[in-house]
């Protein structure tokens, strides 16, 4: 039913399937798209195997209304997509935040703007996965390095969208999903995956968008299972019903949907640090952009410099106080990305002025050159 | 806030959600006879139908009907409650999935979900809502407005012809299709039981008063009983128009059952085959 634990060679796109699987996804919508095209392929065949839907839409925004669909019939659903696709999707994304609905997407992120450079690797969406729709609330984003990471980061993202009934965006790249690399699977057991919390109340005492004290969400029935939830996608109150002028209401609803998120960033991020104890300088990566960040601090140490690479694995909600404690113990951060200089400025804001931070963009459809890093590590230290 | 309104009505107490009642609408809007033709439909239907039953809309005034049912309800996006709609009956085939839509909600903007949804002859009910322009938003132009008519966005006349909703879904491959008036009350609740229980996608338009828009706008009957009077005059039985000429029925609403056919399996039923031959059970 599952790819068997041990070592398989896998392309990402695969290994990322193989993840969702396992994570309990039992519903995909999709349509055609380079570079994720091989995920809707992959998915077209396994799902049904397992017992799950897979659905190729008529479009993108059929695809994410699809899976809030399943979602609410009780199934772990995802989507793939890239930049153009992951566009038109954006009203539907907001439809899953305002409703508190658990999905997944993928963006196999390709050149833009527009139908752009379609067969070559980019991160220009990174801050689209963050403020794209309309709106004030916040997401999860996960930047996966390895045909490794999207097989974990798969399971991973499904655990978080349903800790927090919210999206999670993976922010994959086409060098990721089309990697083919050696790719880990454990043990069963060994895997956390998280299932959906269904409330045990009678159906007279459910309020559908109220947590219990102490917690952020509320527990979540299916369509069908008798509790009469009203899934509104105008402003609603912990009823879900509509409010109207009610600003009271409507800013408690913004408020809990964005402090969710934003509040437990220490719960969410994830990232990596690699020769930072001593580090005087630092590179901060994400994506198939930290592989080559990585091999430039390595030949920096080479060369002598005191260079670390602190690799973030989540995106958003963007983990400040890592930022903070990088920026107090280095002189300057180095931030390369396939774009023209986006996280960056998050980078910036955080160090809080303590340390240099370098933008080093790279745009064209191309990994940067590890020289092209170097350069900028070896400028900092200057 | 508005003093709590009593709903003594039998259908008002045993189906709906009082409690957020008042409705909306305008006075006079057809919508509430639409509410009623479903509910009426579900109470000659029984109580185990009603009870695997779930709805889906869209936005604009339509979209608003389902909410007030006492069931699970998904007020989706303008033009996508078929997406939604569609993914929930892969996934809960056992349910029935009753969708309401304005004319603009599934022919405007949603139009591919539209077309796409009878192509793969889902088993959904899907009851389209027609009042010739886009009112929630203060009457402008929608894909049935008359040629001629004049909008807050045609004010110099409309030039776009219509769609012919149940032509357009014949073509595309919807398996149940009837067309009715809030006139037509009692056709109309019977064509929505039949529809429930059809095994593909039927749909069922209903074409009903905006007297705030289009009875001011379009028909020039701002009164509710005169646009209903209108439906009744320029109403014409399927079987009658047949023997009639495009001239003669020009400005008509053809109304009547204009398709049941079963000779076309159902999506989820598909779906179920392409699951065994997966698994290795089937061919």
């Amino acid at each position: 039913m599952y790819v068997e634990p041990g070592t398989h060679l896998m392309q990402g796109d695969e290994a990322i399937v193989e993840g969702a699987l396992i994570a309990g996804c039992r519903f995909f919508a999709g349509y055609p798209i380079t570079p994720a095209t091989e995920i809707a392929e992959r998915m077209s065949r396994r799902m049904p195997q397992v017992g799950g839907v897979f659905m190729q839409m008529e479009d993108e925004l059929a695809s994410i209304m699809a899976i809030i669909g399943a979602s609410w019939a009780g199934r772990k659903s995802m989507t793939a997509t890239s930049g153009p696709g992951y566009s038109l999707m954006q009203e539907g994304l907001g439809y899953a935040i305002i409703t508190e609905t658990p999905i997944v997407i993928v963006d196999v992120q390709r050149g833009g703007p527009s139908t752009g450079l379609v067969t070559l690797p980019s991160q220009g969406d990174v801050m689209q996965a963050r403020w794209g729709s309309h709106g004030d609330y916040a997401t999860i984003a996960l930047a996966p390095s390895s045909a490794q990471d999207m097989f974990d980061l798969a399971i991973k993202a499904f655990n978080l969208a349903e800790t927090y009934r919210n999206p999670v965006i993976i922010l994959a790249d086409e060098v990721i999903a089309h990697v083919r690399e050696p790719v880990k699977v454990p043990q069963y057991e060994d895997i956390e995956i998280v299932e959906r919390r269904k409330p045990n109340v009678p159906p007279e005492e459910y309020i559908p968008y109220l947590p219990e004290p102490g917690e952020w969400v509320a527990p979540m029935p299916a369509f069908g299972d008798g509790y009469n939830v009203l899934v509104e996608s105008v402003m609603h109150d912990e009823f879900g019903h509509r409010i109207g002028t009610d600003h009271a209401a409507a800013e408690r609803t913004i408020k809990r949907i964005y402090y969710k998120i934003e509040k437990n960033v220490d719960k969410i991020a994830m990232y990596e640090k690699r020769y930072m104890e001593d580090a005087e300088v630092a590179v901060v990566a994400y994506g198939s952009t930290a592989r080559t960040a990585l091999r430039a601090v390595r030949e920096a140490r080479n060369q002598g410099i005191k260079a670390g690479l602190v690799r973030l694995i989540t995106l958003w909600p963007f983990y400040d106080r890592l930022i903070e404690e990088t920026a107090n113990q280095v002189k300057a951060i180095v931030v390369p990305e396939m774009n023209m200089g986006k996280i960056v400025r998050e980078v910036d804001r955080a160090s809080k002025g303590q340390a240099k931070v370098i933008s080093v963009p790279k745009v064209g459809g191309v990994l940067h050159h590890p020289d092209e890093i170097l350069a900028a590590i070896k400028s900092a230290v200057r | 806030m508005l003093p709590e309104a009593e709903f003594e009505h039998v259908l008002a107490k045993k189906y709906m959600r009082t409690e957020i009642m008042p409705h909306a609408f305008c006075p006079g809007c057809g919508l509430g006879i639409i509410e009623r033709m479903i509910l009426m439909a579900f109470e000659e239907l029984g109580q185990e139908e009603w009870d695997r039953t779930v709805f889906v809309s869209g936005i604009g005034c339509s979209g608003w009907t389902p909410l007030y049912f006492r069931r699970d309800a998904a007020h989706t996006l303008h033009g996508r409650a078929l997406a939604f709609a569609t993914a929930l009956k892969t996934s809960r085939p056992d349910l029935n999935v009753v969708v309401v839509m304005g004319d603009g909600d599934s022919m405007g903007i949603g139009g591919n979900h539209l077309i796409h949804a009878a192509r793969r002859n889902i088993g959904i009910t899907a009851i389209i809502a027609t009042n010739m322009l886009y009112s929630l938003t203060g009457g402008q132009m929608s894909p049935t407005t008359p040629e001629g008519a004049r909008t807050n966005t045609t004010p110099y006349g409309n030039i776009e012809p219509n769609f012919n909703l149940m032509e357009l879904l014949r073509a595309a491959g919807a398996t149940y299709l009837a067309r009715w008036t809030t006139y037509h009350f009692i056709q109309a609740k019977n064509s929505i039981k039949k529809a429930v229980k059809h095994k593909g996608f039927a749909a069922i338009e209903i074409v009903f008063q905006c007297p705030t828009y289009a009875g001011r706008y379009i028909l020039n009957r701002p009164d509710p009983r005169d646009m209903m009077q209108w439906f009744k005059e320029n109403s014409v039985p399927i079987g009658v128009a047949k023997n009639k000429s495009p001239d003669e029925l020009k400005g008509k609403i053809i109304v009547g059952e204009y398709l049941h056919r079963t000779d076309r399996k159902e999506y989820t039923e598909r779906l179920r085959e392409v699951e065994e031959r997966a698994q290795g059970k089937g061919r």
